[in-house]
């Protein structure tokens, strides 16, 4: 129990910023933050499973959370089937003529000597291979796009429930971990951390461009939700009466009927908000604690033990006999795919999916503050680093605007720079979010939980 | 006459633009470098270092400018310029000598100086917003054009017009000659050959007697010139807006390793290859092969072989297949 004190004394400071919340601003507020800190808590993980357990640098996490984003696009959305009609069958060509490529190139690759010429003969094949894709595509993705161009104009998804995005986003994170870990693992971490940040711009560019698959900037809204709406749940009589069984010492306070009514009412619209808030919550604690479970486990396991090892002293591991490529790669997999999982989270919680919203300040480098403040190779630590960065990054805007009207005190209200400053308040977040991850990396370097290994 | 047009139209559209941005990724991409040889991290915090500086030009040129100093056909930025690079330089002495030198006495792992370079990247970033505001700022005064493109279709009774800005001309001559003077420091003073000494081997640099923190502070100074003249350039030829100083960042990283991190000289030339390709393969050929083929062959599509929403996705493709094939760098940089 004591040597747990420091993890429980974060955490109960944690959810007590979070309730002060609650009770200074509003429920609804401290849930969207609690919720928000539980997606990042998912992507910490990730990003902490990658860094903290094998020291691998991955800066191209915003590409993994974008690909989980567009699974729940393509998992919830119901088909258009006049688009597929009109193109569907050349984009499934184009789909098969990929992989025949694939297959082309892996029969190169194991039938010849390696030469120039197998090179050469490589760059044909993926050459000749992308002109005749853009041949057989480019007639049915223009007919795609010209299909009722304001709602659609892509080709839609399956109309499966969005949950099922979760899982399947993981997956397509992963697979495009696959590739990115056999191009680019070999590198040394720095260089490692760049291929990795361009690469995940690559991504987000096909993304925000490739409009028959996902709308590009034209954004897709409304997706479903898994839980009830807002405006269900008020005609609804059972959550009618909830709310006004749950607030019934307050109602009874007020004699008029009809102010009663209106009383309620307001409740009603609030509860609703809350409540659905809340379903999320309960979802994304699911995710949570079950990562964290595995994950744990996992760090004690023997598996574990050799990524620490292998971390540690690359060729002490692999004079052991462990496979340090192959360990490397499937971490790297595994990594990327929990934050796939998060991505996925994000939009099915936002409903939306916006590629241009995409930018690595807040999906790469934000995260990578979290993990370092957290405490790295510490699960709690990374959760906890989630929670923490994501509340200041939403709050620093009051706290700045409370400091600056603090230290300005003495200065009129038309002053140029206390308006200037006001002005600028929502820019003192990357200030607060820098000097932390300064200050931690000076004085704490392994973070505010830093990792301790138990040998049992 | 065709075919003058033709040469004319891919000079007016790829080679002109190229050149001046290739110059602007270049000086972006020998700063890169030279922290990467000298110091030995990857600095994160680039592009918006650039911003700091341009920001400093700005500054500097609305208050010359509200003095009614003005250098008439010139930008008032070319005499902004050389006091920014004293903020600018004492910006960055002063962030090294609070966060870097720790780790750099240390000696923290490379990754770790990585790191602490995105915490500056967030400050600096958070310090220029404060300053000058997140919106799009243009600050080139004087004349704008040194050939337009009209004039120049009356001058020569072509068809297609070459217009020359002069912000254009402005970079690639400054680039040129501060380009110049660099190699000519870093090959032939005898500080020069300190500094290139201590990238090369630090313990035999630091056992023939040279100060390591005499070689820091003029590096960082060095870095400072490049930073303030590459990003008042950009920002002088299009326009100054932090993000997009944040997103340069990628293809200067992108240039300073395609030419071989570590290497001056092939950052130098690796901001031609990466603007040079990036213009190439999102151009629209349609109008030059117009031009050059017979009428009847004429194309119906527009030629392009990207789309030029993909302009950054070509250099980081680019820098994917160099790091692939040659990780050190098409001229050879360091061994990594």
């Amino acid at each position: 129990m004591r040597k747990n004190l420091n993890v429980i004394a974060a955490y109960g400071i944690m959810l007590g910023l979070i309730i002060l919340v609650g009770i200074f601003q509003s429920w609804n507020v401290a849930l969207s933050i609690f919720n928000m800190c539980l997606i990042s808590a998912v992507m910490t993980m990730g990003a902490n499973v990658q860094w903290g357990y094998a020291g691998l640098i991955n800066f191209g996490l915003m590409g993994y959370a974008a690909l989980g984003g567009l699974a729940a696009v393509l998992i919830s959305v119901d088909p258009v089937q006049e688009a597929w009609a009109v193109g569907g069958f050349d984009i499934l060509m184009c789909f098969w003529l990929i992989i025949v490529m694939i297959f082309a190139i892996r029969f190169v690759l194991k039938h010849f000597e390696k030469s120039k010429i197998r090179t050469y003969g490589i760059a044909a094949i993926i050459i000749v291979g992308i002109v005749i894709i853009r041949i057989t595509s480019e007639t049915s993705i223009e007919a795609i796009e010209n299909v009722n161009p304001a709602t659609t104009g892509f080709l839609g998804g399956l109309g499966l429930p969005i949950m099922f995005s979760w899982i399947v986003g993981a997956f397509f994170a992963a697979g495009l971990a696959f590739i990115v870990g056999k191009v680019a693992l070999g590198l040394r971490a720095d260089y490692l951390a760049i291929a990795t940040l361009l690469i995940s711009e690559i991504v987000i560019a096909v993304i925000k461009h490739e409009d028959w698959l996902t709308r590009g900037v034209k954004n897709v809204i409304g997706l479903k939700r898994p839980v009830p709406y807002e405006v269900e749940l008020q005609t609804k009589e059972w959550f009618i009466n909830f709310v006004a069984k749950f607030n019934s010492g307050k109602l009874e306070l007020i004699s008029n009927i009809t102010n009663k009514q209106a009383a309620l009412n307001q409740l009603v619209i609030e509860g609703s908000s809350v409540f659905v808030k809340l379903c999320y919550s309960g979802l994304f604690l699911i995710v949570v604690i079950a990562l964290l479970v595995v994950t744990q486990k996992a760090l004690y396991s023997p598996w574990g033990r050799m990524m620490r090892a292998i971390r540690d002293n690359e060729e002490a591991a692999n004079a052991m006999g462990k496979n340090v490529i192959k360990q490397h790669l499937l971490i790297f997999i595994l990594g990327s795919a929990i934050v796939g999982i998060a991505g996925a989270m994000l939009v099915t919680q936002d409903g939306l999916f916006t590629p241009g919203s995409y930018r690595p300040m807040r999906y790469t480098f934000l995260i990578w503050v979290m993990v370092i403040v957290g405490g790295s190779g510490n699960n709690f630590g990374a959760i906890l680093g989630g929670f923490a960065v994501w509340f200041l990054w939403i709050e620093a805007a009051p706290i700045a605007l409370f400091l600056i009207n603090l230290f300005t005190i003495g200065l009129p209200e038309t002053n140029a720079l206390k308006v200037h400053l006001i002005e600028s308040v929502p820019y003192f977040r990357y200030l607060m979010m820098g000097m932390g991850l300064l200050l931690i990396m000076r004085y704490r370097p392994k973070g505010i939980l830093p990792e301790k290994i138990e040998i049992k | 006459m065709d075919f003058l047009n033709a040469i004319i139209l891919l000079l007016n559209y790829i080679f002109v633009p190229a050149l001046t941005y290739g110059s602007q990724l270049a000086l972006g991409a020998i700063f890169v470098t030279l922290i990467y040889g000298i110091l030995r991290f990857a600095n994160f915090a680039t592009g918006d270092m650039m911003a700091f500086g341009t920001m400093m030009t700005i500054l500097i040129t609305w208050y010359f400018q509200s003095l009614g100093i003005s250098l008439g056909i010139l930008p008032t930025a070319l005499i902004a310029i050389p006091f920014a690079i004293i903020f600018m330089i004492g910006y960055m002495l002063f962030i090294d000598k609070f966060v870097f030198r720790y780790y750099r006495v240390s000696k923290s792992p490379p990754v770790q100086l990585a790191m602490v370079s995105i915490g500056v990247m967030f400050v600096t970033q958070a310090v220029v917003r404060i300053i000058i505001g997140p919106s799009d700022r243009r600050f080139f005064d004087g004349e704008k054009f040194i050939i337009k493109a009209g004039e120049f279709k009356e001058m020569t009774g072509l068809n297609e017009g070459l217009a020359i800005k002069s912000s254009q001309v402005l970079t690639i001559f400054i680039t040129l000659v501060l380009v110049s003077i660099l190699f000519w420091f870093l090959n032939k003073t005898k500080t020069g050959k300190s500094m290139r000494a201590y990238s090369d081997n630090e313990d035999l640099a630091l056992l023939s007697g040279i100060d390591p923190k005499r070689v820091v502070m003029i590096t960082w100074i060095i870095a400072g010139i490049l930073a303030t003249i590459g990003g008042a350039l950009y920002g002088l030829d299009k326009s100054f807006k932090p993000f997009t100083y944040f997103n340069n960042m990628l293809p200067i990283f992108a240039a300073a390793i395609v030419g071989g991190i570590g290497n001056p000289f092939g950052a130098f030339l690796g901001g031609y290859v990466i603007a040079f390709s990036e213009i190439f393969l999102t151009y629209a050929y349609k109008k030059f092969f117009m031009y050059v083929l017979p009428a009847s062959m004429e194309p119906e599509t527009l030629i392009q072989l990207l789309s030029t929403d993909y302009k950054f996705a070509v250099s980081f493709s680019i820098l994917v297949i160099v790091l692939l094939y040659r990780p050190n760098g098409i001229f050879k940089g360091k061994v990594l």
